[in-house]
C-alpha cells in the first residue's frame, strides 16, 4: 500500500471523552491497574530469563544466542514485534513462557509467526504448554496468512511428560505441511538439537537452514541407534548440518554460526517475493486525540463497576474518530466505525449486560461489516445476557444467538480484547476464545466465568438448600458459608486475567496502553490474508 | 584594445568559476574547456558554453595548447585567462594565443620565458638590485662528485627545484649530501612528469623562513603598484596550505620596503596585469627573492578581502589595454584575511591524496566568509587532478577574529564522502603557536600532521554522535518501512534486550544500544548508559538531551557511512554489519596500494629477497610519486601488478614472504 496516496484530511465524527484522569475514582484505578502491571512486569522478567540465570550463562558460554537475541536478530530492525502469550504456563507445574518464545514479526519486510524454542528451559523440550503455545502460532500463521519461521533446538517431547504430548504433537507437522499446502511459506533454522520428533519441523518446513557443528536432526540418536539396531555412529554422521546438507538433502543451506543462519533466514523471506492479500491501510492514522495513558484510569479492578466503552475508543481508534451506529437503539452494546493505524474496523463494545436489542443490533451490525469486508473489533466487557421472565419471554435466547450465528459464521478478520468482565454466553456472542478471532488480548483487570464468583456460589448454595430441603435435613449454614467462601475464592482466582493467559486462552495480556500498536499489528497481520465477508449464516431463528 | 567580450577560461575547478563569476558581472561571455572527468563539473555548466577537450590525463586536456586555442577560435573567443597551473606559465602558450588573436590575459610571452626559468630570473633580479639566494644550475650534472660540487657553491643545506616549476613539484630538501645524489635524480624525474622540463636547480635553503610574497599590478601604461603582501608560510610538501595577509612579521616599513623590491622587479621585467613576487623572509626582516609568478595565484582571494578589489577584474581590465582604475593606484587595507585550501587528503598518511564522492560539500554561509570551490555535492574527486576542493577565506577586523571565523566555518563544514584535511587546518588556526603570528615554513615540521591531523572530534562526543546516528538510522528504517510504517519503531509487548547499532569511528567501534519504551529512551553507548533523552530523532536531524544537555546533530548518510554533525564538530561513522560476512583470506606479507593510482615502476621481482622499508613498487597520484615499501625482510612471492596499470586504494602491490 502507498501510503502516499492516503487521505490526510480526517472524516467523520470524533468522540468527545467525558473522562477526567484526576478525578478520585480514575486516579485509584490506575494505581490498581499499575499494581497488576507491575505484577506482570515481574513474570515477564521471568520468563526472558527462560529456565533461569545459570541456563542462560551455560547457554552463552557455549557461544550460543538465547532465543529471543536469535528473534531479535532475524526480524528487521526496528520493526515492532509482537510476543504472544508470552505467560503461558504461569503458575503450573512449567516454566512460565513454557519453553517457547511466538511472536508476529517482521522479517525482510515480511510480516512472520516466529516459532523459537526456549533451549535453557530442560533443552527445550515440549511440554503440553509448549504444544498449545506452538499449535496456537500456528494457527495465527494459517488464519492470517502469515510465513512461519521455526528456531529449532528443542530436545523433542519432555519425556516423563509424553503421554501429554505424543499423541496430540503430530498436530505440528501437520500443521505445517497443511500450511505450505496452502502456499504458506514455512522455514526452519535449525540451531541445534532437533531430534525424534522434532527432526519433522525442518522435514516438513519450505526451506531449512542448519548451523554447521550445531545442528542435530535424526531420527534417533546415537544412543537409541545403538540400542535399536546395534550400529555405532556418531551425531554428526547421524544428523549433522553438513551431512544433511551435502548427503541426506535435508538442509537447503548450511550456515557457518548462528549469526549467518539467521542472515540466510532473511535472505529466504526477501526472496519469497510476498504479496499481501488484504488491502492494506486505507484510512490516515493519526493517533488519537486523547492519550492512551488515560486507559489506566477507565476500568476499574472491580469487574461490578461499569465504564463507557466510547472512553476506551477515543483511546484507541484513529484521531479519536469513531462513527457510532445505531446509537439511540440497543444502549448497552455500542456500534460503530472507526480505524486503527488506518485499518478500518467495525467495532463491538459492550457498556453492561446485553439485551435483546443489543444482540439484534450486533447481529445487524456484523451482517454490515461482512457486506463492506471490514474487520470486527470486539472490546469485552459484559456480564453476559439478561435473564429474569421478562428476557426469556421476550426471546432474549432467539436473539443471542442470532448474534452467535452472525459471529460464528463471519468470515471477516475479528479481533477481541478483553477490557473488563467476560461471563456467561456474553462471551460466546462477542467473539471468545471458541469463536475463533483471529487475535484475543487481555487487559489485566479482566475477568473471565461461566459467571460472577458470588453469582456462581450463590446458584451452588440454592442448589444444596434445596436437596437438603427435599430430603428433609436442615441446611448446615456454616458449612454453607465456608462452601460459598471456598467457592467463590476458587472462581475468583480461576477468573483472573492471569489464570487465562496461563492457559493460552487469549494471545496475552497487553498493557492497556499498548492497545492501539497490538491491534495495529494484529490488524495489519490480517490483512496478510484476504480480508472477505459473508452473505452466508445460518438460519436466523426470527 | 577593444573590450573583451568572450573569455575562454583554460583551466579547471574554483578558478574557472572564479574567472566567469568576474567575467559575468563584467558582462563578459565565457568559454570553458573540459576533460572527460569534469565533464559534470559546476564550471562547465556555469559556463556559456563549454568545449571538450577528449581524455582525462592533464597532458591530454588543459595542457593541450592547440587544441585549447582551436576551441577558443571555435567558439569565437576573443581572450583566455589561463587561471593558475596547467599552461598559466607556459610562454609558448601565451605567443600562440596572440599569434591566433586571442588575448592572453597575462603578461607578455617573453616575461613569462624569462620568469619561467628561475636561474634566467634571477639572474635578472639580481642585476637590478633585488636580493636573491646563492643556486646554482644543475645542468646536466648527474654524477655525486659533480652535484657535489655544486651543492659546495650553493652551501648546505640546500633545495632542489624545477626551473620550469612550481607547487612544489620537482622539489626536494637536501641536509646531506649522500641525499643528493637521489633527490635530484627523482625531482628530475618528477619536473620532466609534470613540466616537460627537467631542468633544475640548485638553491639554498634558509632555515624557518616566512614565506611572503608581493602582489603586483602593472597596466600598459606603466603603472606598476603593489597590493600589499601575503604570508604563506603554512606549507606541507613544500606547498602552502594557509595563506594571510597582512603578515604579521611585516610592519609598514617592511612592507614599503619590500613593496618597493617588488615593483622595481616587476619594473626590470616589463611586468604586465597581475603577478606575484615570492620572498623568502628571515626572522631579522632580511628577505630573498624566490620567484616571480606570473598569473593569479591560488590565494589572491586574501589580498582581494583586505583591499576590496577584484584582482580578476583587474587583470582584464589590463588586458583590455586600459589604465589601472584609482582604487588600485591607492590601494587601502582593512582588516585580516586568512585563506585555507582544503584537499582531498589524509594528513594523518602522509598527506595522501584521497578520491572518491563527495557526497555532500557545504560550508557554513557565515558573515565574512569566502568560499572559492570546483566542487558541489556529488562531486566525484578524480585521482587526475590537483585534490583542492576549495578555497575557504575568512575576513576580519583582526587575525584573531578571522583565524577563530575560519576555524568555526571550517569545522561546521559538510565534506562528506572524501577525507580531507579539514581538522588539521582547524588545529593549525587554532594552535597557540599559529595565534601567536609565530609562523614560518617549518610549521608542520615542529607539529607533525599526524598530531594536528588527529580528529578533531574526542571519543566521548564520538560516541554521542554514533548514538545520534543510530537513532537517525531508526527513523531511515521507520520511513522505509513497507508494513507497520505507522506503528512506534521497535515496539516491544516483552522487551528482552536493546536495538543495536554498530559504528566505527577514528576512536574504534561503537556498540549503541537503544530502545525507546515507556519510560522515555534507553541509551547505551560501548555498553555505558546514558542519562538521555531524544528530544526529537529524525532522519537528518537529531536532538540528544544527556545530562541535561541538549545537543542537534545533523546526520546524513552516504552508503554505509554516516556523516554527524554535533557541537563538537564532523564525525564520519562507518556502520557496520548486522551479518558480517567472513572475509576472503589474503595472504599474510601482502602489500597494498596506499591510494589509487598508476604503477610507475615495479622495483622487485617474484623470487628476489628484500629489505624491510625496502621499496617494492611506485605509484603515481595526483601527480605524485608514492613509494610501497615491504613492512618486513623477506622474499617476495609474487608481484601482482605492471607498470602502467591503474589500481585502486588497497589493491594487493605484491606479496613478500617474511624471513
Amino acid at each position: 500500500m502507498n501510503r502516499g496516496s492516503l487521505p490526510t484530511a480526517p472524516a467523520g465524527p470524533v468522540l468527545r471523552s467525558h473522562h477526567d484522569p484526576g478525578a478520585r475514582h480514575a486516579v485509584a484505578n490506575r494505581e490498581a491497574m499499575l499494581g497488576r502491571l507491575a505484577e506482570i512486569e515481574e513474570l515477564l522478567a521471568q520468563a526472558r530469563l527462560g529456565g533461569g540465570a545459570r541456563y542462560v550463562e551455560r547457554h552463552h558460554a557455549r557461544g550460543r544466542l538465547l532465543a529471543r537475541e536469535r528473534i531479535e536478530l532475524l526480524c528487521d530492525r526496528d520493526a515492532p514485534f509482537l510476543e504472544l502469550s508470552p505467560l503461558a504456563a504461569n503458575g503450573t507445574e512449567y516454566e512460565v513462557g513454557a519453553a517457547v518464545v511466538t511472536g508476529v514479526g517482521v522479517v525482510s519486510d515480511v510480516e512472520c509467526v516466529v516459532i523459537a524454542h526456549d533451549p535453557t528451559v530442560r533443552g527445550g523440550a515440549a511440554n503440553p504448554y509448549t504444544l498449545q503455545k506452538s499449535l496456537r502460532a500456528l494457527d495465527i500463521a494459517a488464519r492470517n496468512r502469515l510465513p512461519v519461521v521455526n528456531i529449532v533446538e528443542s530436545g523433542g517431547a519432555d519425556l516423563p511428560r509424553q503421554s501429554e504430548i505424543f499423541v496430540p504433537g503430530g498436530r505440528i507437522f501437520r500443521d505445517l505441511t497443511r500450511l505450505s499446502a496452502a502456499g504458506i511459506p514455512t522455514v526452519a533454522l535449525v540451531f541445534g538439537n532437533s531430534t525424534a520428533g522434532g527432526a519433522y519441523v525442518p522435514g516438513t518446513c519450505d526451506y531449512t537452514v542448519m548451523v554447521r557443528g550445531r545442528a542435530k536432526v535424526f531420527l534417533g540418536g546415537p544412543p537409541l541407534v545403538r540400542v535399536a539396531t546395534g550400529e555405532n555412529a556418531g551425531d554428526e554422521e547421524l544428523g549433522g548440518a553438513e551431512m544433511h546438507s551435502r548427503t541426506s538433502g535435508l538442509s537447503d543451506h548450511l550456515a557457518t554460526d548462528e549469526h549467518d543462519c539467521l542472515r540466510l533466514g532473511r535472505e529466504i523471506l526477501a526472496h519469497l517475493r510476498w504479496r499481501k492479500l488484504g488491502p492494506g491501510p486505507t484510512e490516515p492514522a493519526d493517533p488519537p486525540l486523547y492519550d492512551p495513558e488515560e486507559l489506566l484510569g477507565i476500568p476499574s479492578t472491580d469487574h461490578r463497576i461499569p465504564f463507557d466503552a466510547r472512553e476506551v475508543i477515543a483511546r484507541l481508534v484513529d484521531g479519536s474518530r469513531f462513527d457510532e451506529f445505531k446509537p439511540l437503539y440497543g444502549g448497552s452494546l455500542v456500534t460503530g466505525w472507526a480505524s486503527v493505524h488506518g485499518f478500518p474496523v467495525a467495532i463491538l463494545a459492550n457498556n453492561g449486560v446485553l439485551f435483546s436489542e443489543e444482540s439484534e443490533k450486533a447481529a445487524q451490525f456484523i451482517q454490515l461489516a461482512n457486506r463492506i469486508d471490514t474487520p470486527l473489533l470486539f472490546l469485552q466487557n459484559t456480564s453476559g445476557y439478561m435473564v429474569g421472565r421478562a428476557y426469556e419471554q421476550g426471546g432474549i435466547i432467539k436473539d443471542g444467538a442470532k448474534m452467535i450465528n452472525a459471529v460464528a459464521n463471519s468470515t471477516v478478520p475479528a479481533i477481541t480484547v478483553m477490557i473488563g468482565g467476560s461471563f456467561g454466553a456474553g462471551n460466546y456472542g462477542m467473539c471468545g476464545r471458541a469463536y475463533e478471532p483471529r487475535f484475543l488480548f487481555t487487559w489485566p483487570n479482566h475477568r473471565i466465568a461461566v459467571m460472577g464468583p458470588q453469582q456462581l456460589a450463590g446458584v451452588l448454595s440454592i442448589v444444596a438448600r434445596a436437596a437438603a430441603e427435599a430430603r428433609g435435613q436442615v441446611y448446615d449454614e456454616a458449612a454453607d458459608a465456608m462452601m460459598r467462601q471456598a467457592v467463590e475464592g476458587q472462581i475468583e482466582r480461576e477468573s483472573l486475567a492471569l489464570f487465562a493467559t496461563a492457559r493460552l486462552w487469549d494471545d496475552g495480556i497487553i498493557d492497556p496502553r499498548d492497545t492501539r500498536t497490538a491491534l495495529g499489528i494484529a490488524l495489519s497481520a490480517c490483512h496478510s490474508a484476504e480480508v472477505r465477508g459473508t452473505g452466508t449464516y445460518g438460519v436466523f431463528r426470527m | 584594445m577593444s573590450g573583451i567580450e568572450r573569455l575562454l577560461v583554460a583551466n579547471r575547478g574554483e578558478i574557472a568559476r572564479r574567472v566567469m563569476r568576474t567575467c559575468r558581472e563584467m558582462g563578459i561571455a565565457t568559454v570553458a574547456v573540459f576533460s572527460d572527468p569534469d565533464s559534470g563539473a559546476p564550471f562547465v555548466r556555469e559556463a556559456d558554453e563549454a568545449v571538450r577537450l577528449p581524455g582525462a590525463s592533464a597532458a591530454e586536456t588543459y595542457l593541450r595548447g592547440d587544441a585549447i586555442v582551436e576551441a577558443a577560435l571555435r567558439t569565437g573567443a576573443d581572450a583566455l585567462h589561463p587561471g593558475y597551473g596547467f599552461l598559466s606559465e607556459n610562454a609558448g602558450f601565451a605567443r600562440d594565443c596572440t599569434a591566433a588573436g586571442i588575448t592572453f590575459v597575462g603578461p607578455p610571452a617573453d616575461v613569462i620565458a624569462a620568469m619561467g626559468s628561475k636561474l634566467e630570473a634571477r639572474r635578472l633580479m639580481a642585476g637590478a638590485g633585488v636580493p636573491v639566494l646563492p643556486g646554482v644550475a644543475a645542468g646536466d650534472v648527474t654524477d655525486a662528485e659533480g652535484l657535489a660540487r655544486l651543492a659546495g657553491e650553493v652551501g648546505l643545506p640546500l633545495l632542489v627545484k624545477a626551473s620550469a616549476g612550481g607547487g612544489g613539484r620537482g622539489m626536494r630538501l637536501v641536509r646531506d649530501l649522500a641525499e643528493l645524489e637521489a633527490a635530484v635524480a627523482s625531482a628530475r624525474r618528477e619536473a620532466a612528469a609534470a613540466f616537460g622540463d627537467g631542468t633544475l636547480l640548485l638553491e639554498r635553503y634558509v632555515e624557518a623562513p616566512r614565506h611572503v610574497e608581493i602582489q603586483l599590478l602593472a597596466d600598459t601604461h606603466g603603472t606598476t603598484v603593489h597590493l600589499f603582501e601575503r604570508e604563506c608560510s603554512i606549507q606541507r610538501r613544500h606547498q602552502k596550505i594557509i595563506e594571510e595577509s597582512p603578515c604579521v612579521a611585516v610592519d609598514e616599513a617592511l612592507r614599503e620596503r619590500i613593496g618597493a623590491v617588488a615593483v622595481t622587479a616587476g619594473r626590470t621585467i616589463g611586468y604586465v596585469g597581475a603577478g606575484t613576487v615570492e620572498f623568502l623572509l628571515a626572522p631579522g626582516g632580511e628577505h630573498w627573492f624566490l620567484e616571480v609568478n606570473t598569473r593569479l595565484q591560488v590565494e589572491h582571494p586574501v589580498t582581494e578581502c583586505i583591499t576590496g578589489l577584484d584582482l580578476v577584474r583587474l587583470q582584464l581590465l589590463v588586458a583590455q589595454g586600459e589604465p589601472l582604475p584609482p582604487e588600485a593606484l591607492a590601494p587601502r587595507r582593512a582588516g585580516h584575511a586568512i585563506e585555507v585550501r582544503l584537499y582531498a587528503e589524509d594528513a594523518e598518511r602522509d598527506f595522501a591524496p584521497c578520491s572518491g564522492t563527495l557526497h555532500r560539500f557545504r560550508v557554513p554561509a557565515l558573515p565574512g566568509v569566502r568560499v572559492d570551490s570546483g566542487v558541489e555535492d556529488g562531486s566525484v574527486v578524480s585521482t587526475h587532478y590537483d585534490p583542492m576542493l576549495a578555497k575557504v577565506v575568512a575576513h576580519a577586523p583582526d587575525r584573531a577574529q578571522a583565524a577563530r571565523l575560519l576555524a568555526a566555518a571550517l569545522a561546521g563544514a559538510r565534506l562528506h564522502g572524501v577525507t580531507t584535511n579539514r581538522d588539521l587546518l582547524v588545529r593549525v588556526l587554532r594552535h597557540p603557536e599559529f595565534l601567536a603570528g609565530a609562523t614560518d615554513t617549518h610549521f608542520l615540521d615542529r607539529h607533525p600532521a599526524a598530531a594536528l591531523g588527529a580528529p578533531l572530534v574526542d571519543e566521548a562526543a564520538e560516541r554521542l554522535a554514533a548514538a545520534a546516528a543510530a537513532l537517525a538510522g531508526r527513523a531511515r528504517r521507520a520511513a522505509r518501512r513497507r508494513v507497520l510504517g505507522t506503528l512506534p519503531p521497535g515496539w516491544r509487548n516483552n522487551p528482552s534486550q536493546l536495538e543495536r547499532a554498530d559504528f566505527e569511528g577514528r576512536h574504534g567501534c561503537h556498540r549503541v544500544g537503544y530502545r525507546e519504551g515507556r519510560e522515555g529512551l534507553r541509551l547505551e553507548v560501548d555498553g555505558v548508559q546514558l542519562d538521555a533523552a531524544a528530544v526529537d530523532a529524525g532522519e537528518d536531524a537529531v536532538v540528544l538531551e544527556v545530562g541535561g544537555v541538549r545537543r542537534t546533530y545533523t546526520v546524513h548518510v552516504a552508503g554505509d557511512v554516516h556523516h554527524v554533525h554535533g557541537p563538537a564538530g564532523a564525525v564520519a561513522l562507518r556502520e557496520l554489519p548486522r551479518f558480517p560476512v567472513p572475509e576472503v583470506a589474503e595472504p599474510p606479507g601482502s602489500l597494498h596500494a596506499p591510494m589509487p593510482g598508476m604503477v610507475l615502476r615495479v622495483e622487485v621481482g617474484p623470487g628476489d629477497s628484500v629489505a624491510a622499508g625496502a621499496v617494492v613498487a611506485v605509484l603515481e597520484a595526483m601527480k605524485m610519486e608514492h613509494a610501497v615499501l615491504a613492512g618486513a625482510a623477506g622474499r617476495v612471492a609474487e608481484v601482482l601488478v605492471r607498470p602502467g596499470q591503474q589500481v585502486e586504494a588497497g589493491a594487493v602491490i605484491a606479496v613478500v614472504e617474511e624471513g
